[in-house]
């Protein structure tokens, strides 16, 4: 379980390259056979949209052993419609987030 | 119904200052509602957040009272995250760091929380199904 709430996902604006390295310790993670899921959250989401210059994440959704998840929260306090993700993003809601993270041998980072 | 199990987290955003706060405590929330225990290690400006000292304040540009402007307080939310754990049985366990307190005299809380330090963290954490560490910018 690895978290994203940081905007720089999307190319422009991206005052750091954090986010693109978080992004690919998560395809490190699933390469090495771990389930993972990519939860996107408060400006994270704004990398899920259809459009977003966002390649760090275009190339987790065709990762095997890869979930990319998207706060349904974040996304509405954003305009965000569910018509409006990138292929191979899904939504959640806080309470799919708490079943996920109160699995047995789930580790959870937050960037 | 309580589960037994037990999530830990650490968080060092302060109050209104970042969506950080809003998703961490969404995160308690609802971990809390589902009868998880949950476990608070706050630190740096975090420990504000169940300062009992605040208060909602009126906008007199708009002309509308405190009453009128509905204004979020976390410390009440914080108040709110222990009667969910009561009613669903579920513990809440919300430590400030000590030393951080005393940097900001930030010494009055809302009912529940309680003075710490990391060795309680650490504690946690190996008592805990999950440990969340949230950083800050």
């Amino acid at each position: 379980m690895v978290f994203d709430a940081d905007e720089g996902l999307e190319e422009a604006p991206r005052p750091t390259r954090d986010p693109a390295q978080f992004a690919t310790l998560a395809q490190d993670l699933a390469g090495a056979g771990n389930q993972v899921t990519f939860f996107l959250v408060q400006n994270g989401v704004l990398a899920s949209r259809k459009g977003a210059k966002a390649d760090a994440l275009r190339s987790l959704t065709g990762t095997r052993g890869m979930t990319v998840l998207a706060d349904e929260f974040s996304l509405r306090e954003r305009g965000i419609w569910r018509d409006k993700l990138a292929d191979g993003v899904e939504t959640a809601g806080i309470d799919q987030l708490v079943d996920l993270l109160i699995t047995d041998g789930c580790k959870a980072v937050w960037h | 119904m309580a589960s037994g199990k037990t999530l830990t987290i650490s968080v060092m955003d302060p109050p209104y200052e970042s969506a950080t706060t809003t998703t961490v405590l969404r995160v308690m929330d609802a971990a809390l509602r589902k009868g998880h225990n949950v476990n608070v290690f706050a630190y740096e400006g975090a420990v504000a957040l169940p300062l009992r000292t605040q208060v909602p304040h009126p906008n007199p540009i708009k002309g509308t009272t405190a009453e009128e402007q509905h204004h979020p307080i976390t410390s009440a939310f914080i108040s709110a995250l222990f009667e969910a754990a009561a009613a669903s049985g579920a513990k809440l366990d919300w430590v400030n760091c000590g030393m951080c307190v005393d940097e900001r005299g930030a010494t009055e809380w809302v009912d529940g929380v309680r003075r710490g330090g990391p060795g309680d963290f650490a504690k946690f954490a190996q008592e805990s199904t999950n440990t969340v560490v949230i950083g800050t910018r």
